[in-house]
């Protein structure tokens, strides 16, 4: 099993131009469409739970909006 | 910093410090964003940001000073090429930066950009290419590509009349003052990884005092191409790298046994 | 101290140099060419920095560069290349940083000729570079003038944190006179709180001139005007000669009025009572002094090698207390004493025709000499 990675992405940087949603792997993220920044973007979100902390959203991000977490290998897990 | 469990997780990545908390009057996937993040990066990962002084020039990253936590100067339109070396040349042991655009460098600059590299000025210059004037609203530069639709070519670049695009980072590898010239892409992860390790170089250049070093970086422009980020990529991709081909034009040999 | 026979452009580098300049950046241009050879050799044995730019647009932004970092730093010219550094004129007085210019004016418009010439008082009194902004400028007369008014270009530059241009000629330029240099200055080691030098321990600088919402700038423009009127206030300097018993002034700057003492040296052999005025700085302009004058004095004669520009601050300086009137050369002509003399006598005779305004008299009043 790839270890389990989370995100966070920062609204007030946030633009939703979509690069991140493209370049995910995993298609972990759209931008929300029920919700907006102060500055009127819908925000890039994780949709579903496959988010493997690969980092590949934060390589491309323009606004350095996207914090990327990944779980520590526990003593019995092996990453795939 | 972020707040997470320690015990339980590793930060994979966060927004560097050298980045200030401003929100970028960048529009909405403009890859100048990826360029300041990859620069602030470098900066941090290299201890330099306190000896750093950047010189800002003239176009949509106008006010890039505002974005980066160290000093900052802003030039003329053009200029900036000779502030950095009147900078550079009383303060040497200082970092020093230059971060232009097409008109900026390849236009109005051509001038000042030719003779810093000639004179083989300590500086680092980076070259956002993103065949257009953006900040004036998306007319010709030297780096429109023939046939391409901008304001001031609206029925496409016609190399009779308008002529051909110029590329810069081949014409300044061939001054033998320049010391590390490359064109990288910001298109996509890999190439964003391989611009970071150019930039990375291009620092080292300079701390070690190897000479001049350009970094030409092929960008995106939305709103002036009139299309999604998402599709600009493609359009960076299909058509520009093949006008501007990536690689390195010019690595000394002291250059080359750099090793990061 | 000794005194040394020394060509006026070297005199001024090396007067430069020992009042602690930094950084040279130039381009050769005649008549001022002397300057810029002299700093490449002078430089790098001093260790400092010493470039020869690809133009006169890159050296003054170079300059511009290099002010930012708050050391003291000049460029140096002639006409054409001054006007190629306009633009980066009104980079450094938007910003509000020292710099000295030393211009060594020669004939124009255009690309003109390499002779003597006061051409450009306009362009450097009045602002060449767009905005509103005011440079101080020191008009030498002599060697020894040039030498002393570059080391206090830098003490006023840094004072004000203002462009100050020493505007000289191609005459001054070229000559050699005996004079003094100053002892050298140590370079500085303490910077201003403005300066970008990397922010090592404190927050970041920027050094900008952009104001894209205009009450900010407007707080910029009133702030360089106020200032301005600080240096209206204490800076002005000038010489006079003769004035005591004067009925009749003559005034001139730089070369014209040096050569104008001449005449008026004369005229006093001859029982006129004349005096001189010779302002040193023409920005900024003496006008108190000639407002005060204009009530004493019977008729003024103002002398340039130029089409009568410090003629129209003298203008609004008297404002029509007294005539006066306008002799000129210009193209890189410079007018001999007896030229000088003559308009001299003229003027004293009394009975000074005052219709119309005084350049077109004079422009009449050449028609003689077939000009």
């Amino acid at each position: 099993m790839p270890l389990k990675g989370r995100i966070k992405v920062n609204e007030m940087y946030c633009k939703g131009c979509e690069l991140c949603v493209n370049a995910c792997p995993q298609h972990v993220l759209a931008l929300a469409p029920d919700h907006i920044t102060a500055k009127g973007y819908h925000p890039a979100v994780m949709i579903t739970a496959d988010c493997t902390g690969c980092g590949i959203c934060s390589v491309v991000c323009p606004e350095a909006a996207i914090t990327v977490f990944r779980e520590k290998a526990g003593p019995t897990d092996r990453a795939a | 910093m972020a707040e997470y469990d320690v015990a339980s997780e590793t930060l994979v990545y966060e927004r560097p410090d050298t980045l200030t908390e401003v929100s970028t009057h960048y529009c909405p996937g403009c890859t100048h964003g990826v360029a300041h993040r990859l620069i602030a990066e470098v900066l941090e990962e290299m201890g330099l940001k306190d000896k750093t002084i950047g010189v800002a020039s003239v176009g949509c990253s106008v006010f890039s000073y505002n974005y980066f936590d160290f000093d900052f100067v802003q030039s003329p339109h053009g200029r900036a090429p000779a502030m950095a070396t009147g900078i550079k040349r009383v303060l040497p042991d200082r970092t020093v930066f230059t971060y232009q655009g097409d008109g900026d460098m390849a236009s109005i600059g051509m001038g000042e950009i030719v003779h810093a590299a000639a004179r083989g000025e300590n500086i680092t210059v980076f070259f956002i290419n993103n065949t257009n004037y953006g900040m004036t609203g998306g007319q010709m530069a030297p780096t429109t590509l023939p046939g391409q639709k901008t304001t001031s070519s609206p029925n496409g670049r016609d190399v009779e009349s308008q002529g051909y695009p110029i590329r810069v980072a081949e014409m300044l590898s061939k001054l033998d003052g320049a010391s590390y010239v490359v064109r990288r892409a910001l298109n996509d992860p890999k190439n964003i990884r391989q611009a970071k390790k150019a930039i990375r170089t291009a620092f080292e250049v300079q701390q070690r005092g190897l000479g001049f070093s350009m970094i030409e970086l092929l960008s995106i422009c939305p709103t002036n191409w009139g299309m999604t980020p998402v599709a600009a990529l493609q359009w960076l991709e299909e058509k520009m790298i093949t006008y501007y081909p990536l690689g390195d034009y010019k690595v000394n040999p002291a250059v080359a046994e750099i090793k990061l | 101290m000794t005194r040394e026979m020394m060509k006026g452009n070297e005199a001024v580098a090396e007067a430069a140099i020992r009042a602690g300049v930094t950084a040279y950046f130039g381009y050769p241009i005649t008549p001022q060419t002397e300057l810029l050879e002299y700093m490449a050799k002078r430089m790098p044995e001093l260790g400092r920095a010493f470039v020869q730019a690809e133009s006169e647009l890159a050296a003054i932004n170079m300059v511009y560069g290099a002010a930012c970092t708050g050391q003291r730093i000049m460029s140096s010219s002639s006409s054409p290349g001054v006007s190629l550094m306009m633009e980066g004129v009104s980079y450094i007085a938007g910003t509000e940083l020292p710099a000295v210019l030393i211009d060594v004016m020669r004939g124009g418009p255009g690309l003109g000729n390499i002779a003597p010439a006061q051409g450009d008082y306009n362009q450097i009194v009045h602002g060449g570079g767009h905005g509103e902004y005011h440079a101080i400028v020191l008009a030498p007369a002599s060697i020894q003038e040039s030498v002393d008014l570059t080391v206090m270009a830098f003490d006023l530059a840094e004072k004000y944190r203002s462009v100050v241009v020493v505007l000289t000629d191609g005459s001054i330029g070229q000559m050699m006179e005996p004079c003094e240099l100053p002892p050298f200055k140590a370079l500085k080691t303490e910077f201003p709180d403005w300066a970008t030098t990397g922010a090592d321990g404190r927050s970041k600088r920027i050094l900008t001139s952009i104001n894209l919402d205009p009450a900010a700038q407007e707080v910029t423009n009133f702030r360089l005007m106020r200032r301005w009127q600080e240096i209206q206030a204490n800076e002005v300097r000038y010489k006079t000669y003769f004035m005591e018993d004067a009925k009749f002034a003559v005034t001139g700057f730089g070369s014209c009025g040096r050569l104008a003492l001449s005449a008026v040296r004369a005229a006093r052999a001859e029982g006129i009572p004349v005096g001189l005025i010779r302002p040193i700085t023409i920005s900024p302009f003496p006008t108190d002094l000639f407002e005060e004058l204009s009530h004493k004095l019977e008729a003024l004669l103002v002398v340039e090698m130029n089409n009568g520009q410090m003629l129209e601050d003298v203008l609004l300086a008297t404002h029509d207390q007294i005539p006066v009137d306008f002799y000129g050369r210009m193209g890189g002509m410079v007018p001999f004493p007896d030229e000088v003399l003559d308009e001299i006598r003229r003027v004293a005779k009394g009975n000074l025709d005052t219709a119309g305004h005084p350049r077109d008299r004079w422009l009449q009043r050449m028609r003689a000499k077939n000009l």
